[in-house]
């Protein structure tokens, strides 16, 4: 198995003020291997988002080196870091963040956009990408008109558009009731047997069961890693076989 | 990608459409405000030059009194003028580009006909007086060299008085009473309508020797009308009449006591003026204009700490910050271009409603389609300067921050 995130000791120091100093990330190694499920389990404070957005290339680290998909970023400019983040990192935010005046099919063409791909295949790529998430039919809604669970769909689907190597989920399903909850873990469960690599950051455990592998943060670092072998890593195995 | 981006902009403005329009208003505003004092400029130019061409062609003017010498001389210098001088201006030897001679009396006159009294602009003169300020006889006919000699009663009337005084009726062979003098009416002017000394059609003209005899004894001239040879002499002329003026009236061009004009140096001087109003004008509209780009400077700004998340959002999804700065600038832009196009509209529009009021001055609100041109530039130009800053800072801003915020 190739290792598709690379972390060798990553810090994330923010300085509010020559004095004051806050030591998010205290030195993080870890690897993620391509078409792992993993989840990344911690209170908060305890650096977990930090950490997702330094996988998911929204920000540097201040020290350490981070590989994704063979690609050091640590010394990327910001227009490097957006094309990485276009076409390597597919996102999945807690509150959706969907573009409330497009619709639907317009909010997963986004990222295609940026990619320059032109308007035909856009539109023919973002269909089948909310075809895949079961929403074929909700493609001309705005997201005002769909149900959470929906939109989170949508916001899958603008993850999937690109093909990228890696989809990381930021507390996905922080604003779900409990039945899309588990519709979305469900969808992930399925994207992870298509091979797919998943980062879920999360703070629910019923979230990181699902996950192959859950990483506990505690003080900016990590502090164990638990297998799971109920979770994802069964579906590896079938999926290698 | 481009056309993507003016859709995404189009949708971002269209998203929040009243305060859109609102700002549209701003840039509209300084628009047509530019285009309309502009333009009001112009027509006043126009028209004012059209009427000064009227006046005659290869026309010279010699008036009493200087406006090159710094200091106003009294009452004296505006009776400096005499029938010598007349008389000399009309000598070849003195003067060989002049061709004609017209002295002007000038006074009021009150006008009475058997049956109406009218008061009128009564000019004293010369049979050369037709040539020289390019003007017909419509009826009848004018006084000729004789009648002058003579010292005759006769009067040539403007179309105005013709028509105030016998309403319909034939002029010509008429009795009227000048300033309870007799005269007979031998002819009637071509119309030719209003100029800057007023209504030409409201005029009586009769023979200079018979407006010294009965009105004015030894009174000095108003003015001397001169016509060049041609208007290649018109510079020629000028100089010989002013250099035989000085030696008559033993003045230096210090404190000379008339001035020659000529019909290039009217326009001139109008058009001088006018340049002034217009920019005076102009730079009170440009100043709204300016406004105008400040006031989409803020909105923009507004839309940038608004869309905050979007702006992140965008980012996380891949945009570049040229791609966002990007997206902002065309939003300004397209306010800025939007705006002009609409202002143009309404400066047409609002030229078409003035023009109406303004027949009686023989004056059209005058729009040229260079200023127009220059005016959209500018309003696009405001637009995208206004949309700069605002832009950048949206740029700048980095996806995290900009996710952050709820």
């Amino acid at each position: 198995m190739t290792d598709l995130l690379t972390l060798r000791g990553v810090r994330k120091t923010y300085f509010s003020s020559e004095e004051v100093q806050v030591q998010a990330l205290r030195g993080i190694d870890l690897d993620v291997e391509e078409g792992e499920y993993a989840a990344i389990m911690g209170p908060s404070g305890s650096g977990k988002s930090t950490l997702m957005h330094i996988i998911g290339c929204l920000d540097v680290a201040t020290e350490g080196e981070y590989e994704i998909d063979g690609v050091d970023t640590s010394e990327m400019s910001e227009r490097q870091l957006a094309r990485i983040r276009n076409q390597k990192i597919g996102f999945v935010f807690q509150q959706f963040n969907l573009l409330p005046t497009l619709t639907a099919l317009r909010n997963v063409e986004v990222p295609l956009l940026y990619a320059g791909v032109p308007a035909s295949q856009r539109r023919e790529r973002a269909a089948k990408a909310l075809a895949r998430v079961g929403l074929a039919d909700r493609s001309e809604h705005r997201p005002g008109e769909l149900s959470g669970g929906q939109q989170q769909r949508v916001a899958v689907a603008r993850a999937l558009v690109t093909d990228p190597a890696l989809i990381l989920a930021d507390e996905p399903t922080g604003a779900l009731d409990s039945v899309s909850t588990n519709d979305l873990l469900d969808l992930f469960d399925e994207l992870h047997g298509q091979g797919k690599t998943l980062v879920v950051i999360t703070h629910e455990a019923e979230v990181a069961a699902r996950a192959a592998r859950v990483v506990h943060l505690r003080d900016g670092l990590i502090s164990k890693i638990v297998t799971n072998p109920q979770g994802g890593a069964a579906k590896i195995e079938g999926g290698k076989a | 990608m481009f056309l993507q981006t003016v859709r995404t902009a189009i949708e971002a403005l269209n998203a929040r459409r009243m305060r859109s329009i609102l700002t549209l208003l701003g840039i509209l505003i300084g628009i047509a405000a530019v285009m309309l004092t502009v333009g009001l400029g112009q027509g006043a130019t126009e028209a004012i030059t059209n009427q000064i061409n009227a006046l005659g062609s290869n026309m010279l003017i010699v008036t009493p009194g200087s406006t090159t010498s710094g200091s106003f001389r009294g009452a004296s210098s505006f009776e400096s003028l005499t029938e010598d001088d007349a008389t000399m201006l009309a000598d070849k030897d003195v003067v060989p580009d002049v061709a004609a001679v017209a002295p002007v009396y000038s006074g009021s006159a009150s006008l009475r006909s058997a049956t109406t009294t009218w008061t009128s602009q009564m000019y004293g003169t010369v049979p050369d007086y037709l040539e020289v300020r390019a003007k017909s006889v419509d009826t009848g006919r004018f006084f000729t060299k004789a009648e002058l000699e003579a010292h005759s009663s006769v009067a040539v009337i403007g179309t105005t008085t013709a028509e105030e005084l016998f309403s319909g009726q034939e002029p010509i062979g008429q009795s009227l009473q000048i300033n309870s003098q007799t005269f007979t009416v031998i002819g009637v002017l071509a119309e030719s309508g209003s100029s800057l000394t007023g209504d030409e059609d409201d005029v009586v003209i009769v023979p200079s020797t018979t407006y010294g005899d009965r009105f004015a004894e030894g009174a000095a001239l108003s003015s001397i009308y001169l016509e060049a040879a041609s208007s290649d002499r018109l510079a020629a002329a000028q100089q010989e009449v002013n250099k035989a003026l000085l030696s008559a009236h033993q003045v230096t061009a210090d404190n000379m006591d008339f001035t020659v004009s000529t019909q290039q140096s009217l326009v001139e001087t109008v058009e001088s003026i006018t340049a002034l109003l217009t920019l005076l004008l102009g730079g009170i509209a440009a100043i709204s204009l300016l406004v105008g780009g400040i006031g989409v400077m803020n909105i923009m700004l507004v839309s940038v700490s608004e869309r905050v998340r979007e702006i992140g959002l965008r980012k996380a999804l891949g945009a570049t910050p040229g791609v966002i700065r990007q997206q902002f600038l065309v939003e300004a832009a397209i306010l800025g271009l939007t705006g002009g196009l609409l202002g143009v509209g309404l400066g047409f529009g609002g030229a078409a409603a003035i023009n109406p009021f303004l027949t009686e001055q023989n004056m059209t609100v005058s729009i040229s389609m260079s200023a127009t041109l220059i005016a959209l530039a500018v309003a696009m130009t405001i637009g995208i300067v206004a949309g700069v800053y605002p832009a950048s800072r949206a740029a700048k801003m980095a996806p995290i921050d900009a996710l952050r915020s709820e």
